[in-house]
This record gives structure tokens, C-alpha cells and sequence, in this order.
């Protein structure tokens, strides 16, 4: 079947099995492996991309059911050769190590840039709780996210 | 001179591609022609296959090969970097449930589930024994060996029994430790290819040159012909240390003669490799005034159906097991016992966090029975510095009353806890480093830019940035005129291992000697290119003075070589020899303290407050240091509060990451990292190693710390809120 929608500001229109996942596409057929497969369950959220601004767990959503949606997955972030904030941050605070949950970690935080500027320390890191890491230990990756609100809430200007 | 990188919080070298997506996993590898490989598994723990029907399953379209045991190319089927006891499928029986009896390779995933299906194994029912305790009995036996050991492994001196009757405290407890499993977020994978009479693995693999032996032997292959490449790893913690999945893959691409990829679910990768789980016994005896007179143990460690790291896991626990102090009279007698369930190798301590649980326990114990604090009971006992804890052995070369001294402080040890609070802490060292061999490579570029070789792997832990800050340091160099490549035995040269705590102190020697050899070759170069004397050349920064003049090592490669060719190439060795002739090539020191709460109506567990103290001789990126110490600790909580394989019939009842639940961001808030550089190690800038040691104490500085609170003893992991109501309630038998 042919699905078509937005990746990355892009409009794709893609030939695939019925069954495929929104993370087989991205990385099998759209050369996009920045989100990886682990738990294969939306558990873990190392396979998180963002649909129409949500976080979701590509590995159990079924490409068919991104039809007409926008896609961002991390390789859109940077633009005009510039990191995102969240990139930047994760830079700063060696929000990472072995790299595997990171793409999944840095839309995760994306997410709450775009959506939880008002959340408190707490709900930051519950929200935070849903995408594991067993590099870390965490602190660093809760420590790019508020950095990265915080730039984002001084430099957007009041709303 | 100052250190331009050495010591400072450089940028890591693979962070930028980890940030955009583009950093490339095994995963992520596209070779043409690639087919896909499935694994059919055992349901049983212990069977005979009376037969194997292959022909339903040939016939799936789509299917390139299906291979059981006596289908297998290659002179040797059986693998095991200490007792090769491990078949690559069952050799006609199966020891654990999961074991791979059948390899299948498709032209797709469907297709190879499609064969999977119709693959039809009959199995012979055996008895099976899948809890340690009941395996020492020995009345099922896994291999055919009595009482089911696979290793034994005994550390000890003086007459224990003598010195224990002059005791006038004696502490005596059974502790267990959970099997666990590491769970890297990356399941295991590897794509094979034989072609053109070498034989081409790629794997997430921590040690490809241990594979590249495995391979070769296995299949009849001179080393030249085997090449194993390990790209970036997405988390190992030891769990992808030596031989895994890839005789596997290589089976399947030598009968069809294509790549195949085959990459495990995380269900299968629990099913590959686990950590020992082990029952110590332990008795110490203390003098009134908290001198430790004798200690005993006996340890049992659930290894799994196959030897994998045992013997050495056996091992490393009896010596580990004492602790950092005076012991007049020792006797850890350790055992790897085989059982029924998916075996155990190298998990992140190594022996140590199964021991130390029981014994750094004890220390907290005595101190509260004869009056004393944790850390004073610990100041009275500990070696000091150039003083050997085991006869044999290296001298202690920490100073572990300092590293005590930075823990007190950064605990707030002495300032009084909120209620509903309580704190504990824990001490251990390990014999580190594994195998003191390591050689690297350097070619120093025509525009002065060096390419760096290493056999070493890039895990997550900064291997790959360390190398860069060593070489740049030594050679005058900035980053940004480095590149490392590592990990790929047809492009790097040799490497013992990439684990036990190794690559900064021992390769990073290899580094600096091939540092040496090319500042050695450069400055002949620039005497025969420029017409120097020897005698008047001086080492500069980049290059070197004569006179008045400065040559930088650009400027002299061109002169010596002519216009922009040529490049100098710099090689270091290191084994068991001068400074490393005594083992452990260094102390690996863990240093914890926690402040924990504890819900008494739900049992939950919390770290409130996390406390390591990195003890590394040098912190040559304190950064890294910093986060191979979180990393560690929060791993121990893990094992510590979470963590457990639960077995039942034989049968893994949760190998998946809803049922095996690892730590999450939320479980930990506040953390204190102090770093001590003596310079007191026996690596480059004194160094030592980093990546296991905070792992090791936090179990028994967290269970101290509940007994505290609730007047109870901890004595079983994790310390579930199951398992706190079975201790507040005495529930445990």
C-alpha cells in the first residue's frame, strides 16, 4: 500500500507492507536510523519520534496510520547548519554515552520544550521517566532538558 | 608544563553524531545482498533432542539455509574464551530454555519466521535444576561434572577456625544476590559475510579480537582471513564482553555464501547472557574494638548452563570478597556452579557487587554492635597505601582513608538526617585491568593531523575521547586535529579487551609509548631533513626547537618524505612487563554513600541522596569520570532495589522490560560526585581505572541504611517492596 505524509518537512510518498512500522519506514526505507529498536514494545522509548507534534513509539505504530501527518525525527532538528537547543544542551551536559537512547531522549525532550514549558521539576521528570537510558544514570539528560527550557524561555520572548 | 587537554572537561569526540542520528550502530549498516537470520530456541531447560525435521522448513519460499548442529561448517562447534564448553547450537541436547538449536537464514524476516515455524524439533524431557542451591547438590547434572561446579575458586590463609574463636564479635549471615542481566538498550547483533575467502563479522562487541580467535578457530581460518568489526556498541557493561552470537552469523554466511544479519529482540538478548546471581555465607569475627580477626565464606554463583566467565567470575569473588583491610585469617571458597538457565558471563563488577553485598554488610553491622560508625570500623581495618592486602598481589596503591574522608564530606555525614531518613555507606576494591596486553598505532599525517588506532571499543564510556586527550597532550595537538578509529581487527591494531575497567590505564600506556616512537622517529627525521644535530634538538610543543628555529611535525614529515607525502607511524607495546609486571595492573576503588527513605506501608526504597567518590589516580576527563560513576551507581541501584531474573519451572518467567524493570529518571535526584587524583596509578599521568568500581558498594551501603530504619537485616536482593515486607515481617524462613 502507499502512504503519504510529511518527514522532516518533506513530503514523502512511500510503497510499503501493510504492517509496517512508522520506525521500519524511517529506518529501512527512509535511510532515517536515528531512531533505533529496542524494547519493540513503546515501552522503552529509544524508538520515539514526534507525529503532529507528540511524542509516539514508532515501533508500534503502523506507517498506514501516519497518513497526512508530520513526521520529525532527529536528523530534522538542526536547521540551516545550526543544532537544535536540545542538541546543544545535550552537547553541554554529556546528556549521553553509548548514544543508543539518545535520539529517543533528544525528541522526547523536544516535546517537552514544545509542550510542558510550564511543567514543574517534578513533572519534567516524570515525563522524562518514560524513555530509559542505562548509561547516564539520568541526571545529565534531566539536566540538558531544563537547560534547554530554560534557553527557550528566555529567548522566545513573552507570549 | 600545563595539560592542554589532560584533565580538562573536553568535548566528547562522538557527540556530535550522537546528537544528530548519524553515529552508526550494527543496526544501521546497510551491506548489500544482506539476508535475514532467525534463531529456533529450546522451550525446555534440559532435553535430549530425539529428532530434528528440517525439510517442512526448507521448503518455505524464501529460505536460504537451515542449519542444526550437524549441519555446522568448521572443525570446532564449540566456543568459550575459558572452557569451550559452549556449543554453537545444541550438540543434541539443550541445558537451558532459549538455548539455539536451530539457525535460519531468508531472504526476509517474514520468510524466516515462516521457517521458523515449521522447523520440528522432538525433545526427550530431562530433569533439570534451575536454583543454585539445588544444583551444588548435584543430584541433576548439567555437564558431567559433580556437584554441578564448573569453577572453584579458593583465596585464604592463616587457620580461620583458630582465629575465629578469639573473636569477640562474630557476624554470620546468608545473603543473596539476584541474577540480573545488563540490559543494554541495544539487543545483540551481527551481520556475517564470507566472501572472497574472508570471513567479515560486524558485531556490538567489546572485544572483537577475542571474537576474531573464536572465529578462527572455530572455523579453520587463519586470523588473517577473520575480520570483526565493532562500530559504536550501545551499551555493553561487559554484557557483550567475548564470544556471543557471532559464530552464529558466520555459520549461516558460510553455508550460503551472503551476508546475514542476525538481530536478537531483547527477549532473546536476556536469554543470551546474564549476571552470576550467588548465595555467600559469610562469617567475620571482630575484636571488641572493631578489629577484624578472621573472615569465612563460602560463595555460590548461579552460572548458567554454559562456563562462559565463570572460572574468572569465581575467582575475582574470592579475592574481592575480603575488602581493603588487615585480615589475619582469610578463607573465601568460591564455586561457579552450573544450572539449567541461560548463562552467566561478564556483568559490570565482575564478582565483586555479589560479595561485597555480604561483606561490606558485615562491616556495618560489627560497627553498630561494638559502638563504632561505619566509617570508623572501616579506618580501623583498612591496608594502608604500598601495604598488600593479598599475599601475592599489588600493594594497595589507593589511599582509602582519604577516599573515605571525601565521602564523609560529601555524604554530610556528621550533619544529622531528616527523619524518615537514613545513611550508609559501602567500600570494596577489585583486582581490575584483566590482562595487562595492549598495542596502538598512530599515523602522523603530512599536514601534522594524527590518525589514531585502537583496538580498544567505544561504548559509551569516552574511550574514543580519552584517546584523542592523551594523544593531543603528548603529541601537542588539538582535537580537532585528531581522529580515533577503534574497534575494527582488519583496520586497528591488536586489543586485549575493551571491560574491566582497562582501556584508559592500559591502553592508554600503549598510546603514549606510540607517542614516544613517534616523537622518537620525528626528531631523527628532522635532524636528517634539515641537517640538525641531535644534541640540539629540544622538544616543543607540536614540533620541535634547534636553535633558534621551530619545526613543527608537518613541516619536517614534508621535508623528510618530499611535498605532501609520506606519513610517520608510531607503534607502542605493552604487556605484563615493568610497571605492569605485578598484578592487578591497579585497585579499582568503590567508594558509596547513600541517604535512603523507605515508605514502610509499600515498601518502596529511595535514594535520596547518591554519593561516589571516583578514586582514579588522574581524571583525565572528569566529565567522563563523573558519568562512568553515576552511570555505575545507578546501575547498583538497579540491582540493588529492582532487579531480578525470576526463574520458574525452568522458564524465565520475565526477560522483557515491563517484567525486568531497570532504573528510571525518576528514581534518582540527588547525586555528589568527588573525584580523587593522587596520581598513585600505574597508567599514563598515574591513572587508574573507572566504570565499575561505584557499582559495588551501593547494595550494601543501601541495605545498611534500611536497617537503620527498620531494625532488620537485608540480607536478600533486590530489595523489592516484596522483599522489605518479608524483612520487616521476618517472613524469610
Amino acid at each position: 500500500m502507499r502512504t503519504t505524509c510529511v518527514v522532516n518537512a518533506t513530503g514523502v510518498d512511500i510503497e510499503h507492507e501493510a504492517g509496517e512500522t512508522l520506525l521500519s519506514v524511517l529506518r529501512a526505507r527512509l535511510g532515517l536510523t536515528g531512531a533505533k529498536l529496542s524494547c519493540d514494545m513503546q515501552v522503552c522509548g529509544v524508538c520515539t519520534v514526534l507525529v503532529d507534534d507528540l511524542p509516539v513509539s514508532s515501533c508500534t505504530l503502523l506507517f498506514a496510520d501516519c497518513a497526512g501527518g508530520r513526521i520529525r525525527t532527529v536528523e530534522g532538528l538542526a536547521a540551516d547548519g545550526k543544532l537544535h537547543p536540545v542538541q546543544k544542551a545535550f552537547l553541554s551536559y554529556n546528556a549521553f554515552q553509548c548514544g543508543y537512547c539518545t535520539p529517543g531522549q533528544i525528541m522526547t525532550c523536544v516535546a517537552l520544550l514544545e509542550h510542558g514549558t510550564h511543567f514543574t521539576y517534578e513533572q519534567v521528570t516524570e515525563y522524562l521517566s518514560g524513555t530509559l537510558c542505562r548509561c547516564t544514570g539520568y541526571l545529565p539528560i534531566r539536566a540538558a532538558a531544563e537547560a534547554a527550557r530554560s534557553t527557550a524561555a528566555t529567548t522566545s520572548g513573552e507570549k | 608544563m600545563t595539560s592542554r587537554l589532560v584533565g580538562n572537561r573536553m568535548a566528547r569526540i562522538d557527540g556530535l553524531s550522537k546528537v544528530t542520528g548519524s553515529a552508526t550502530y550494527v543496526g544501521d549498516l546497510v551491506i548489500p545482498g544482506t539476508c535475514e537470520g532467525i534463531v529456533v530456541r529450546s522451550p525446555y531447560p534440559h532435553a535430549v533432542i530425539s529428532s530434528l525435521e528440517l525439510d517442512r522448513a526448507r521448503a518455505v519460499p524464501g529460505v536460504l539455509a537451515i542449519i542444526g548442529y550437524a549441519d555446522l561448517p568448521g572443525p570446532d562447534h564449540y566456543y568459550g574464551h575459558v572452557v569451550p564448553d559452549h556449543p554453537i547450537l545444541a550438540d543434541g541436547k539443550v541445558r537451558y530454555a532459549g538455548e539455539p538449536v536451530v539457525a535460519i537464514a531468508a531472504n526476509d524476516g517474514v520468510s524466516a519466521m515462516q521457517a521458523a515455524r515449521q522447523v520440528e524439533v522432538r525433545y526427550e524431557e530431562l530433569p533439570f535444576v534451575d536454583r543454585v542451591e539445588d544444583a551444588a547438590d548435584g543430584d541433576v547434572l548439567v555437564h558431567d561434572r559433580p556437584g554441578n561446579v564448573c569453577a572453584q575458586s579458593v583465596t585464604g590463609w592463616s587457620d580461620v577456625d583458630a582465629a575465629m574463636s578469639t573473636a569477640d564479635v562474630v557476624v554470620e549471615g546468608e545473603y543473596r544476590y539476584p541474577n540480573t542481566y545488563a540490559y543494554a538498550m541495544e539487543p545483540y547483533i551481527a551481520v556475517a559475510s564470507f566472501s572472497g575467502g574472508t570471513l567479515t563479522v560486524w558485531s556490538s562487541a567489546q572485544h572483537p579480537f577475542v571474537v576474531r580467535t573464536t572465529l578462527a578457530r572455530c572455523f579453520g581460518l587463519p586470523l588473517s582471513r577473520v575480520r570483526v568489526a565493532a562500530p559504536l556498541v550501545g551499551g555493553g557493561y561487559g554484557s557483550k564482553s567475548f564470544t556471543k552470537i557471532e559464530p552464529l552469523a558466520a555459520a549461516l554466511t558460510l553455508t550460503i555464501g551472503r551476508p546475514v544479519r542476525l538481530a536478537l529482540s531483547i527477549e532473546e538478548s536476556v536469554l543470551t547472557t546474564r549476571g552470576d546471581g550467588a548465595i555467600t555465607r559469610l562469617r567475620t569475627g571482630f575484636t571488641a574494638d572493631g578489629h577484624i580477626v578472621a573472615r569465612d565464606a563460602t560463595v555460590l554463583l548461579d552460572t548458567g548452563a554454559y562456563a562462559e566467565s565463570s572460572p574468572g567470575v569465581a575467582e575475582k569473588a574470592s579475592r574481592r570478597l575480603g575488602g581493603p583491610y588487615r585480615i589475619p585469617a582469610l578463607r573465601v571458597d568460591s564455586s561457579a556452579i552450573y544450572t539449567n538457565t541461560p548463562p552467566a558471563s561478564s556483568l559490570r563488577g565482575f564478582g565483586a557487587p555479589q560479595v561485597v553485598w555480604a561483606s561490606e554488610q558485615q562491616m556495618n553491622v560489627a560497627a553498630e554492635q561494638l559502638g563504632l560508625d561505619q566509617f570508623e570500623i572501616r579506618l580501623r581495618n583498612l591496608v594502608r597505601p604500598g601495604e598488600a592486602h593479598i599475599p601475592g598481589y599489588r600493594p594497595m596503591d589507593a589511599d582509602l582513608g582519604g577516599d573515605l574522608e571525601l565521602l564523609r564530606d560529601g555524604l554530610a555525614w556528621d550533619s544529622p538526617c531528616r527523619p524518615g531518613r537514613a545513611r550508609g555507606i559501602a567500600l570494596s576494591v577489585s583486582d581490575a585491568g584483566y590482562i595487562p596486553v595492549s598495542t596502538a598505532e598512530i599515523h602522523l599525517n603530512s599536514d601534522g593531523s594524527a590518525t589514531v588506532y585502537s583496538g580498544s571499543v567505544e561504548m559509551g564510556q569516552g574511550s574514543a575521547t580519552v584517546i584523542a586527550q592523551v594523544v593531543g597532550e603528548e603529541l601537542g595537538l588539538t582535537m580537532d586535529q585528531i581522529d580515533v578509529l577503534q574497534g575494527d581487527t582488519g583496520t586497528v591494531p591488536f586489543e586485549t579487551s575493551t571491560g574491566a575497567s582497562r582501556t584508559t590505564t592500559l591502553a592508554g600506556a600503549a598510546l603514549v609509548q606510540a607517542c614516544e616512537d613517534t616523537k622518537e622517529q620525528l626528531r631523527v627525521f628532522a635532524c636528517e631533513a634539515f641537517g640538525l644535530e641531535m644534541s640540539e634538538v629540544i622538544g616543543d610543543c607540536g614540533g620541535i626547537r634547534a636553535g633558534d628555529k621551530r619545526y613543527l611535525w608537518a613541516d619536517i614529515i614534508r621535508a623528510w618524505f618530499g611535498g605532501d607525502r609520506g606519513a610517520v607511524i608510531g607503534r607502542g607495546y605493552v604487556r605484563q612487563a615493568g610497571v605492569f609486571a605485578q598484578l592487578p595492573p591497579f585497585w579499582e576503588v568503590g567508594c558509596v554513600g547513600v541517604e535512603v527513605s523507605l515508605d514502610a506501608q509499600t515498601g518502596v526504597v529511595r535514594i535520596e541522596h547518591l554519593v561516589t567518590v571516583g578514586d582514579v589516580g588522574k581524571a583525565i576527563n572528569p566529565d567522563l569520570v563523573e558519568g562512568q560513576d553515576l552511570g555505575a551507581a545507578v546501575m547498583g541501584l538497579g540491582m540493588a532495589v529492582y532487579e531480578e531474573l525470576v526463574f520458574a519451572d525452568g522458564e524465565l518467567l520475565n526477560g522483557n522490560i515491563v517484567d525486568y524493570r531497570v532504573p528510571r529518571a525518576s528514581d534518582i535526584n540527588k547525586f555528589t560526585s568527588r573525584i580523587a587524583e593522587r596520581a598513585d596509578g600505574t597508567g599514563p599521568y598515574g591513572v587508574k581505572g573507572s566504570g565499575e568500581g561505584a557499582l559495588n558498594p551501593v547494595a550494601p551501603a543501601i541495605a545498611s541504611a534500611l536497617t537503620k530504619l527498620t531494625g532488620r537485616r537485608h540480607c536478600r536482593a533486590p530489595l523489592s517492596p516484596v522483599q522489605i515486607w518479608r524483612d520487616l515481617y521476618q517472613l524469610d524462613g
